[in-house]
């Protein structure tokens, strides 16, 4: 396979949405016709297409021929094709997929620009593709800003619906304050070492600090350059002081775009993050540990406590996803370069986003069929839902247990190995605030819960009609969540390999 | 030839000149013309870094990169912009303080 072939999930990606976008320009449906779902099909195809030569990427790597050691493939030089960005970018279509498939006929009834939005759908999951293996902070920073401005306009898509509306003009103006400081820091980076490339400056990095004449001045623009970054990174993540636009954005943007927008696009924020820190940071890590371990608890506790008060289910999960980007970075705190033990920190970080994205794609996919027969997501929609859908009433419990933690489902799974990870880096402290704040978490989820077992509803019981490619994409999710809680041998040992082949290369 | 550091305290004089526009103007037109000093900024020291040979001066990384975030900065504010056409069309207003549909 030659360069082209190793970026090949890319290219089917781009080819699929310059596809719709002049399919849309050629063909004109007809008055009062859609052909949104058409273009749903189209861009569930390509992604799925795309899924596939990703898995067909896996476990390949050359031996270098310095060390005799299996190194990553690399692509143009700019992107690394490793088993832990295959991972992220299988975790990535998955999830585009299952909310492509559920989202098509909401959108299709909401807004007659279909082409255009599937055009973007494509187009966001080639930036998320392209950030889980850019290894070049140019390419790197190109990803981010071509997912976020892409995000801002499915955000802001609905055009006369002034939720909508107000959801893409607040996640544009945080989102471009939040990427031009990013900006600074990468400018600040390249002044220090001299290179973008992550590897470069992970091995500029490590000469320097071993000459101790000269680490002062290094630090000196390391430091503030590591938090103008993280400041952009932990935006995309919406980690604890930039995630103001978090409940806004995903409460008032259309709901599958507020699926991807807290699932996927937060699991590729958190690869570019793992990437930077764990491999370009290596030599700072004394540093920027206590920084991202603020950061988490910070996150968790906040996101947790304004969930507890929220009335809107739609609300509540965005303010939930927010306290999930807190254990996920507990597990960013726990790496271990040298460990060889399972319960390291970087599988937890990728265990975890594998079982979250089943479980929130679920949990939103969920509030979107009750938006689409009761036009509500108040709390007191739910209410008796287990007499008027049983099935969903299940699955959704099965989503929620699973948010929660509780033993047998993935979610459990994502907890135990980070907060493992934190505890055997004698993080003590940090695991304890998780587990208390896992606790808190546990009222909100339960509240929708009892809700829909344990309340009647005042109307009269009437079945609800959920479309029938939304309860195939909702089986799915829950399957896959309780599949990793009971059988999760396959999946630890998939994100081993990932882990290790990321780890290999840091200096 | 002018010091590196001259550049770098210009770039950071306006750096945190577009910061303070960004996060104290309430207007959302204002907002867009803060980040964009703040990309320029980003641009200058990008230029100045590549020019004073951080790296070698055959690599032409600092100068490209400033090229494709000019490039980037067209891109954000033409959506910017579209996005807040888009409010005004529904509102009459661009006061960030009155966008209060979503909040809680």
């Amino acid at each position: 396979m030659g360069d082209l072939g190793l970026i090949a999930p890319e290219i089917i990606l781009l080819i699929g949405g310059l596809f719709i976008f002049c399919l849309d320009l050629a063909y004109d449906p007809g008055v009062g016709k859609k052909s949104g779902l058409s273009y749903m099909a189209l861009a569930a195809l390509f992604l799925a297409a795309a899924l596939v030569a990703v898995v067909l990427q896996l476990n390949i790597s050359e031996i270098s021929e310095v060390s005799q050691e299996p190194v990553p493939k690399i692509a143009f030089s700019m992107m690394t094709i490793d088993n832990f960005g295959s991972f992220i970018k299988v975790t990535i279509f998955a999830g585009m997929i299952l909310t492509a498939i559920a989202g098509g006929r909401y959108m299709n009834r909401r807004s007659g620009n279909q082409g255009e939005f599937w055009t973007f759908f494509l187009m966001v999951s080639l930036a998320m593709s392209i950030a889980a293996s850019a290894n070049n902070l140019v390419l790197v920073y190109l990803a981010i800003e071509f997912l976020s401005i892409t995000s801002y306009m499915l955000a802001g898509f609905l055009r006369d619906n002034r939720r909508s509306n107000e959801a893409g003009l607040k996640y544009f103006l945080y989102g471009s304050i939040a990427s031009a400081v990013m900006l600074y820091g990468i400018s600040l980076l390249y002044g220090a070492t001299g290179s973008l490339y992550i590897h470069d400056i992970a091995a500029a990095f490590a000469e320097i600090m071993g000459d101790s004449s000269q680490v002062s001045g290094l630090a000196f623009a390391a430091l503030p350059a590591m938090l103008l970054v993280l400041a952009g990174l932990g935006f995309k993540a919406s980690l604890a002081p930039f995630y103001q636009w978090a409940p806004d954005t995903y409460d008032g943007s259309p709901t599958p775009v507020a699926t991807y927008l807290s699932t996927a696009s937060k699991t590729a924020a958190f690869a570019v993050l793992a990437r930077f820190f764990v491999v370009g940071m290596a030599s700072f890590e004394v540093n920027w540990v206590p920084v991202l371990a603020a950061f988490s608890i910070i996150t968790m506790t906040m996101g947790n406590l304004a969930a507890l008060r929220q009335h809107s289910v739609k609300r509540m999960l965005a303010y939930s996803s927010v306290a999930q980007a807190g254990y996920i970075l507990m597990g960013l705190v726990a790496v271990t370069s040298a460990s060889t033990s399972a319960m390291d920190g970087l599988n937890g970080v990728l265990l975890y986003l594998f079982a979250y994205l089943f479980t929130n794609v679920g949990a939103f996919l969920v509030v979107m069929a009750l938006e689409e027969t009761v036009n509500s997501t108040h709390i007191n929609a739910y209410r008796g839902l287990i007499k008027r859908a049983p099935w969903l009433a299940v699955m959704f419990t099965v989503f929620l247990l699973s948010l929660t933690g509780i033993p047998a489902t993935g979610g459990f799974l994502g907890k135990a190995f980070v907060f493992g990870a934190a505890i055997q880096r004698q993080y003590f402290w940090l695991a304890a605030i998780g587990v208390i704040n896992a606790g808190i978490a546990a009222f909100y989820y339960l509240r929708v819960v009892r809700a829909m077992f344990f309340t009647e509803e005042e109307e009269e019981d009437q079945p609800l009609e959920v479309p029938m490619a939304l309860q195939t994409s909702l089986l799915v999710c829950a399957v896959a969540t309780i599949w990793i809680g009971v059988y999760p041998s396959p999946v630890i040992d998939w994100v081993s390999t990932a882990s290790v082949q990321l780890l290999s290369v840091v200096p | 030839m002018v010091p590196l550091s001259w550049y770098l305290m210009l770039a950071a004089f306006l750096f945190s000149c577009g910061l303070y526009g960004a996060l104290g103007r309430r207007n959302a037109i204002a907002m867009l013309m803060g980040i964009e000093l703040m990309l320029n900024a980003a641009n200058i020291n990008l230029v100045a870094f590549w020019r004073h040979g951080v790296g070698p001066m055959a690599d032409l990384t600092g100068q490209v990169f400033a090229v494709l975030i000019i490039g980037l900065a067209a891109a954000e504010a033409a959506v910017g912009l579209a996005l807040i056409i888009a409010v005004y069309r529904e509102r009459r207003t661009i006061d960030v303080d009155e966008l209060d549909l979503l909040a809680g």
